[in-house]
């Protein structure tokens, strides 16, 4: 293709469709639908196991009891109570999560002086679990609101920190030196090259530190909470109720998804330049 | 005029790679810069374009001395190094940032067309062939209408006949403004071809051999006998080079054949 497309560049051939074309070819809905026949098949098999009475239910309730919890819990108000509860907690903490992570990982990418003086101390940091710092959270913020989120702000903190100070690192040299042969300043290196090179892990670490956040909401929620889904969660154990506790995970989730999905929607227009790997079949 | 002046370039970790240097480049010149591995061939161009300082010595371009990278200094690389989050339209425009919008679109396409790259100008650097991303870089380099144009083995990842197509291109591209070329390359075919004089350089430490002058009728045939027998006598002076070792400090001549 190279000799024929070079040796005739007056009729050159249309650009390439990308690997794209034959994803697109395929239904999505499909892939979709694979994905669900096995939850579907195991749900439908203790349903059914429960109601023959082959298999107990009071421990592990069946889907239909599960989706009658959420069905009441939705209908007193409550399941909303308890969602936008978590869903601020992790809102906020993954604020503030990213924040952090994001300056503090620019400039130990860029600066080797902050990155010498930092990074040791971040990494003896990291080392510590995270939910260690409970006790000491409560005892300096109190029980409520904010040392909830700042758990849930740690958590997220180190994967984004890390991630982005790797990559800035990793930027590939050759392009760096393009932009000085361009004359870039210091702050268009930055918008031109780095943003646009490291977006891709950028991107990665912010869904993984959306994970680490939905993980460590429902520990600040088992440290005391009055509301939220993981109140539901210690509040099912304490009354001996698992279709609630099922019904809190089931919501945790479809939420975890459904914000996860979110985030990897909104990337997508950013890094379609990306000349990934696409399994086929 | 581009002028290099006892130009010497010692690495940090005491590597000799150019040992005093000197050149003139006339405006609108094609200088090619042919030399085995670790003669000092791609550190002169690094030297030139200002991305790297000289240990001693200056490089001046038209009475100014060059410290670092300049606009009237275009470079293209081995690899096309296209910034793959940009379309091939905005690599090609990534030199002229600085141009009023418009401006930019009408020399960016008109960059594009004279490459051969107008249609393939929203597509990613990915989806191009290494010919063409090569194309892209020379498009990028030569947009900003520099008036030097330094070339650092760019066509040396390619196949035989993308390669022999893309320098006959790249003289159609440089006369369209004369700007003058640096070429350095190990394929004495290729400096051949595209070259007013022919620079050979020598390892350990870096230095100028010969300069030669072919007498060679443009455009260039690589089949004429007389183009066949300059590069047999460039090959022997190639094979001087790799035996030649330069001891201590001793003036050397450069020879001119």
């Amino acid at each position: 293709m190279t000799a024929v497309t070079v040796s005739e560049p007056a009729a050159p051939v249309p650009p390439v469709a990308s690997a794209g074309a034959a994803e697109r070819g395929r239904l999505p809905w499909k892939d979709w639908l694979i994905g669900l026949v096995l939850p579907l098949a195991l749900a439908l098999g203790w349903e059914l196991a429960v109601a023959r009475g082959w298999g107990n239910g009071r421990l592990l309730p069946p889907p239909s009891r599960i989706l009658a919890t959420l069905w009441g819990l939705w209908r007193s108000g409550d399941l909303i109570v308890h969602v936008l509860a978590t869903l601020g907690r992790v809102a906020a903490g993954f604020f503030f999560g990213v924040l952090a992570g994001t300056l503090l990982g620019a400039l130990t990418g860029y600066l080797t002086g902050a990155r010498r003086l930092l990074d040791p101390t971040l990494q003896a940091l990291r080392a510590i679990p995270s939910i260690a710092w409970v006790p000491l959270f409560i005892l300096w913020f109190g029980i409520f609101e904010t040392s909830k989120v700042i758990l849930i702000a740690v958590g997220v903190f180190f994967p984004i920190y890390l991630a982005l100070s790797g990559a800035i690192l990793g930027v590939d040299r050759k392009l760096v030196e393009v932009g000085r042969v361009f004359r870039l300043s210091g702050w268009e290196l930055v918008w031109r090259i780095l943003l646009p090179a490291t977006l891709p892990a950028y991107v990665l670490a912010l869904r993984a530190g959306l994970g680490l956040g939905w993980m460590f909401v429902v520990a600040a929620e088992f440290m005391g909470a009055s509301e939220g889904l993981g109140f539901l969660l210690v509040d099912g154990q304490m009354t001996g109720q698992p279709q609630s506790i099922l019904a809190s995970i089931l919501a945790f989730a479809v939420l975890g998804k459904l914000t996860d999905g979110l985030l990897a929607a909104l990337s997508r227009p950013l890094l379609r330049w990306q000349d990934s790997f696409k399994p086929e079949g | 005029m581009l002028l290099v002046d006892s130009l010497s370039k010692r690495y940090p970790n005491g590597h000799l790679a150019l040992d005093r240097i000197g050149l003139e480049v006339a405006p609108g010149e094609i200088l090619g810069v042919v030399g085995g591995s670790g003669c000092g061939k791609s550190t002169l161009l690094r030297l030139l374009s200002g991305l790297e300082v000289p240990t001693s010595g200056t490089v001046t371009l038209n009475g100014q001395p060059v410290r670092g990278p300049r606009g009237e200094i275009g470079v293209v690389f081995q690899e096309p190094r296209l910034m793959p989050w940009l379309s091939i339209r905005d690599n090609v425009g990534f030199g002229i940032r600085h141009l009023p919008k418009a401006e930019r679109r009408s020399r960016t396409d008109e960059a594009l067309t004279r490459v051969g790259l107008i249609d393939f100008a929203g597509a990613w650097p990915r989806e191009l062939s290494g010919g063409m991303a090569q194309r892209a870089a020379l498009a990028r380099a030569l947009v900003g209408r520099p008036s030097v144009l330094l070339l650092d083995e760019p066509f040396s990842a390619l196949d035989a006949l993308t390669r022999c197509d893309l320098q006959d291109h790249l003289l159609d591209l440089w006369a369209y403004d004369r700007p003058t070329l640096v070429l350095v390359t190990h394929d004495i075919e290729e400096a051949l071809v595209l070259s007013d004089r022919v620079v050979v350089m020598q390892p350990r430490p870096g230095r100028i051999l010969t300069v030669a002058t072919p007498p060679l009728p443009r455009p260039r045939d690589r089949s004429d006998p007389l183009f066949e027998e300059w590069k047999r006598r460039l090959l022997g002076e190639l094979g001087r080079a790799s035996r030649h070792r330069t001891d201590g400090d001793e003036a050397f001549p450069a020879a001119a054949i």
